[in-house]
């Protein structure tokens, strides 16, 4: 068994446009171990794999496998060094069976029949040496997530992988199944095969992992021997120092809560519960953040409460009104009528039309609005007028409302967005990701809008990944992990003690967990 | 996405441009294959559809079918359906006129029977396109497949129709009896007899097709429904942000856009026929296709358009009797071929112009 | 009452064969994700290529091939418009049917000038009716007599291939490499892509299968059913054959069922015009002629049962960045 690290990475760089998505990034990962890649949304981890497994090219640096400089040009050239990859979004076809999912490219002839008897037997090999128990001839749409993996998992065995990456593996499997997942690296890892652990998720780390390194936007921060770190150290690396936002704020002055959300539970179009029995409120006058890596069923919560999803189940308080959640049919329009506000995560998807105007995107969600019409027209003057007055106010540049948003700046459409939602004087006001993509200047200007708002009474809603944008804003902090809520904390707790929080860890202190187990 | 953002002029001039220009450029060559000369041929068409007056009159008669179609083409266009239909559309459109003209003709004036025209083919073109609009807002049954079909159910029915219920007695004929006075609408050589557009069944329907483009503009542009419309089509996931009803705005596009198909049976019907009769849409629907892609789905554009295939039509003709070997068949082929290139192809000539307008420079960071 | 029935059976095969190869084309296209509503036009253009090839070459076979030829080379227009160009499906389909019927028409007229059809075939230019051994002695035979020969023997050797081609389609879609792969890159293409095959050019090859059998459903019309193609022969049969894949939810044999009963249909209507059922009187022969679209509507109304498309049908596949 030689010292040749199975994967070595010199140097890597891969830029998206202005996004430097990898910068400069060294990894060594020695054969026959777990080595973990943890991080932030964003951080650059995907990517990195992406190149690693032939999806995408670097732009430079070297990729040395067994100790060979190397080009992966495409997925099968990874495959033919060894390289298999379980992707987070399975690359299965789910009305085929396990065996035809596991030969699919890999067929050994133009007949099927050689093809799949040798699967049948590799796959029966494969289950004793590695406990991969699966039924060969059931149907991936039948199967639960969890065994949907395990077929990932022997695709790439059954290409004989000697490295394999698995991309935030247990994003959909329950606790039980997550800890038969790590059973079955241990089993590899014996077995000599070198894995890859990409996640956000501390605990797991800590669990599975001999070697961890730790990559914070686009930059290889850390690495450590798991042994010798601790998920505080880790955490703290991966949330990292940076500059901390400072917004002048008087202290809250909440007043009666203006929203009340009880057991919030939504359920996505796979089946799978994305938010779990959330309850809190938001009080006039104050801004309650939550906290959580992407995916933990913030998006969701957002999305219910703004009417664009359904929920399973869930009571909702707004406007003095209670609604059932779980067989209302309220939709966008009729939340705004409640005096709802809702500045989107996304608003290149949602938020914006970019093949619109300024001045049309002004009055998105509002073009019903009396002040807005004419009769059966759009009173476009009174658009106009409204327009122009946001642009001033909120510095959005070009001063032009006849201007397509796609041609705005970041920082100039969230501003659009923000004037549009603010400007409504709504009573609860949601945002999501409000200073993604944008630069510093506009950054500070909106958040002295949010904080503004607060102020003035309303009660705001802010879902944020950008934990300093959370501690910045906040009066109350939520944590969101996995669906629940895990803890809260005042708006001036410590980075480390949400860092902790956001990725898993159990909270010790006050608040208990919400929700029961799975 | 500064990389691949090209001027104004650029995406709205050049480019549709280039795929006209591709298109009639291989029609050319088709020319060339039967052994003709394509610039004679151009030669001809031009005279024979816009050199003379009555020519003139019936480019404008078919450019009135087209308009109609094409109207019913771009408002499905802006909801981002696509609506096949108007073929079947139009030809149900008929029985609306067909009804009002045959209860009214022989009662009042034409001008008075024209409203109710007008309401019953927008109606039955509507009602024609009910069916599969709620099948594709509520079920997600495919709009495309579900119009071509009822295409083909709506020639059986109004064949049979024609053939029993609404026959002219005493006739072998598959058509209804000929309207009087009161359901003809008068030719445009009766009303504006110094254009001298002479035997051209060209008439006054032509004035509500412009009207009518003047109402869909109107309704795209200015109306909220308008905003709700071209807001689903741009984006469906920033329209149900913006509390906009999917289904009621699908359904609703799509009974608009079946009145205006529905309507193309004035011209014909009401204006130059004067009775029902079978096939008389025979492709225009489908025209309606091709005009709403070479006008870019606004109102201004489809007018153009359709004065350009009413050129084609009523120019193809006048070819065909100088060079009997380009047939009629010919507007056919030129019709594919715009809407393969103004359609199917609108982005092929995309990544070369792209390249001839950006620096090298930004080239290099194209986004994945 | 018996001999009525076999007629009408025989006439049922003889219309359902065109179909069944149209339906069977439409197959390996869109299960590959590549919608075709072309089905139509690359027919019309087969039967033009078939006819006026056989009549010029006095040889059926090479008319077949020329037909194929036609077909295929629409095929690809199709898929460099759906493929390469990532263009809009249904506007390439309805393109391609504006195409194959305008020059069909056109090239017939100016090649042969007799009103946009084909010369009447010569001998050998069109494939002839194969009767089974001892078919006339067992003509009399009650029962298997009238099936043998009627039903079974005396079709010509397009009919019998369209009927082999069932079984065979099964055969490539579920028992080789090249099916497993195509069902694939139709219900998840980033499957196949992250398995190291190529999408494109296993969506191309879909495409070529199917132009190959949309062109032997052309020339059937042309130099098997007919002797010579007349202008817009195919007369919808390709929307037929589109409306009977749908309702055989994509899968061979099913498709055969409904060809069939499609085609049946189509017998019946012709049989029953003029006839008068008792208590109903006469069912007018649009009806029937409605009947598949009818059927089609409630089908994908989600009446009877879910027709699912291939997942990816339709979509252009662009990389994403995972």
């Amino acid at each position: 068994m030689s010292d040749t690290p199975a994967i070595e990475l010199r140097k890597i760089n891969k830029r998206f446009g202005p996004v430097h998505a990898n910068k400069d990034i060294d990894l060594v990962v020695k054969k026959g171990s777990i080595h973990g890649i943890i991080g932030e949304n964003g951080a650059g981890k995907s990517t990195l794999m992406s190149i690693l497994y032939g999806f995408y090219q670097a732009d430079d640096g070297d990729i040395l496998v067994d100790g060979r400089k190397v080009t992966i040009s495409d997925s099968k050239a990874a495959i033919g060094m060894g390289i298999g990859m379980v992707h987070q979004h399975f690359m299965l076809v789910d009305n085929f069976s396990v065996l035809e999912n596991v030969v699919l490219g890999a067929e050994d002839s133009a007949l099927l029949s050689g093809g799949i008897n040798r699967a049948r037997t590799e796959l029966k090999r494969l289950e004793e040496e590695y406990e991969l128990r699966v039924d060969p001839d059931a149907l991936i749409q039948d199967l639960p997530v969890g065994l949907q993996q395990r077929v990932e998992i022997l695709k790439a065995l059954y290409r004989s992988a000697e490295v394999l990456i698995l991309d935030e593996p247990t994003g959909v499997l329950t606790p039980a199944e997550a800890d038969h997942l790590f059973k079955i690296l241990e089993v590899l890892k014996n077995e000599g095969k070198t894995v890859l652990l990409i996640t956000h998720k501390l605990r797991e780390i800590m669990a599975a992992t001999d070697t961890v390194s730790v990559m914070r936007r686009g930059e290889m921060v850390a690495t450590r021997e798991t042994a010798n770190t601790s998920m505080e150290e880790l955490a703290e690396l991966m949330v990292g120092r940076s500059v901390l936002l400072r917004v002048d704020k008087k202290p809250a002055q909440p007043k009666a809560p203006v929203m009340e959300v009880e057991n919030l539970t939504v359920t996505d179009s796979r089946g799978v519960q994305v938010v779990k029995d959330v309850s809190f409120n938001v009080r006039a006058g104050e801004i309650v953040g939550i906290a959580g890596v992407s995916g933990n069923g913030q998006s969701e919560l957002l999305e219910t409460l703004a009417g664009i999803r359904r929920a399973t189940r869930g009571t909702l308080k707004i406007n003095g009104e209670t609604i059932d959640l779980g067989t209302s049919t309220l939709d966008a329009a009729d939340m705004r009528a409640k005096n709802m506000g809702h500045v989107p995560e996304d608003r290149h998807r949602m938020g914006l039309i970019n093949s619109f105007s300024e001045y049309e995107n002004s009055i998105l969600g509002y073009h019903r609005d009396p002040a807005y019409s004419r009769g059966l027209l759009m009173d476009l003057a009174a658009i106009k007028k409204n327009a122009v007055a946001e642009i001033e106010k909120y510095d959005i540049r070009p001063p032009n409302p006849m201007l397509k948003t796609a041609n705005f700046s970041g920082g100039n459409q969230q501003k659009i967005v923000l004037a549009r939602e603010i400007e409504r004087d709504p009573e609860v006001l949601l945002v999501g990701q409000p200073t993604r993509g944008v630069d510093i200047g506009a950054i500070e200007f909106i958040h002295r809008r949010i904080v503004e708002m607060r102020d003035a009474g309303k009660g705001i809603l802010l879902v944020s990944v950008e934990l300093d944008e959370i501690r910045a804003l906040s009066d109350r902090v939520l944590v969101m992990f996995d669906g629940k809520i895990v803890g809260e904390r005042g708006g001036d707790a410590e980075e480390g003690e949400l860092g902790l929080l956001m990725a898993g860890v159990e909270d010790n202190n006050k608040m208990a967990v919400e929700g029961g187990a799975r | 996405m500064s990389a691949g953002q090209l001027p104004r002029w650029v995406d709205y001039g050049l480019i549709p441009f280039l795929n006209l220009a591709a298109a009639f450029l291989v029609s050319g060559l088709v020319v060339v294959l039967i052994g003709e000369n394509p610039l004679d041929a151009v030669q001809l068409l031009v005279w024979g559809s816009i050199g003379y007056g009555e020519g003139i009159g019936f480019t404008l008669f078919y450019a009135t079918n087209f308009i109609f179609t094409g109207l019913a083409v771009a408002v499905a266009f802006h909801a981002g359906l696509f609506n096949i239909g108007g073929e079947g559309q139009a030809y149900i459109g008929g029985l609306g006129v067909a009804i009002a003209c045959l209860a009214l003709d022989h009662i009042v004036p034409w001008y008075i029977t024209l409203p109710f025209a007008i309401i019953g083919s927008a109606l039955m073109g509507a009602a024609w396109a009910f069916i599969p609009a709620w099948l594709q807002a509520t079920r997600g049954s495919h709009v495309v497949i579900t119009t071509i079909m009822f295409n083909f159910i709506a020639s059986s029915l109004m064949v049979y129709l024609l053939n029993n219920a609404l026959k002219k007695p005493g006739s072998m004929q598959p058509e209804t009896r000929t309207f009087e006075d009161g359901g003809r609408l008068p030719f445009l050589n009766d009303v504006f007899p110094s254009f001298g557009f002479g035997y051209a069944p060209v008439n006054l329907s032509l004035f509500v097709a412009l009207a009518a483009c003047v109402l869909v503009w109107f309704l795209i542009w200015r109306t909220k429904l308008g905003f709700e419309i071209r807001s689903f089509g741009a984006n469906a996931t920033a329209a149900v942000y913006a509390g906009i009803s999917p289904v009621r705005t699908i359904v609703i596009t799509m009974l608009i856009s079946g009145g205006l198909a529905g309507m193309m049976a004035i011209n014909e019907i009401m204006g130059s026929q004067h009775r029902l009769l079978i096939d008389f849409v025979t492709g225009y629907g489908f025209v309606g296709i091709a005009v709403a892609l070479m006008g870019r789905a606004h109102p201004v554009g489809i007018v153009l358009a359709s004065i350009l295939f009413g050129m084609l039509y009523q120019g193809g003709a006048e070819l065909s009797f100088e060079m009997p070997n380009i047939t009629r068949d010919m507007i056919i082929v030129i019709q594919g071929l715009v809407i393969l290139f103004a359609g199917a192809l609108e982005h092929m000539f995309r990544p070369a112009i792209i390249k001839l307008f950006t620096p090298s420079r930004a080239l290099a960071e194209k986004e994945a | 009452m018996f001999e009525i029935v076999i007629l009408t059976l025989d006439s049922t095969v003889r219309l359902s064969t065109p179909l069944l190869l149209a339906c069977l084309a439409g197959l390996y296209s869109e299960r590959s994700g590549v919608v075709d509503i072309g089905l139509e036009g690359k027919m019309l253009g087969a039967a033009f290529g078939a006819g006026a090839v056989a009549y010029m070459t006095g040889n059926a076979w090479i008319g077949l091939l020329a037909g194929m030829a036609v077909s295929i080379g629409l095929a690809l227009i199709h898929g460099f418009a759906s493929i390469t160009n990532r263009g809009n499906q249904i506007v390439s389909g309805v393109a391609i049917n504006f195409l194959a019927a305008g020059l069909t028409a056109l090239l017939g007229q100016t090649w042969f000038r007799q009103g946009g059809r084909t010369p009447s075939l010569p001998e050998g230019g069109r494939f002839r009716d194969i009767v089974w051994p001892y078919a006339e002695e067992l003509r009399d035979v009650p029962i298997i007599g009238g099936i043998y020969s009627e039903l079974l023997s005396g079709h010509n050797i397009l009919v019998y291939a369209a009927f082999v081609a069932v079984p065979l389609t099964w055969w490539v879609l579920f028992r080789t490499r090249f099916g497993l792969r195509l069902r694939a890159v139709g219900e998840n293409p980033a499957a196949v892509d992250t398995a190291g095959i190529s999408v494109t050019w296993l969506r191309y090859r879909a495409v070529i299968a199917c132009g190959a059998l949309c062109g032997v459903a052309g020339a059937y019309l042309s130099i098997a059913q007919s002797s010579g193609f007349i202008k817009d022969m195919t007369a919808g049969k390709g929307f037929i054959a589109l409306a009977a894949l749908i309702f055989a939810k994509w899968k061979p044999a099913n498709a055969m069922l409904a060809c069939l009963l499609f085609g049946f249909l189509d017998a019946v209507a012709i049989r029953m015009q003029g006839q008068k059922l008792p208590g109903i009187g006469e069912i007018p022969v649009q009806f029937f002629q409605a009947l598949p679209y009818i059927l089609t509507v409630i089908l994908l109304a989600g009446f009877i049962g879910k027709a699912i498309p291939p997942k990816a049908a339709g979509i252009p596949y662009l990389k994403e960045r995972s």
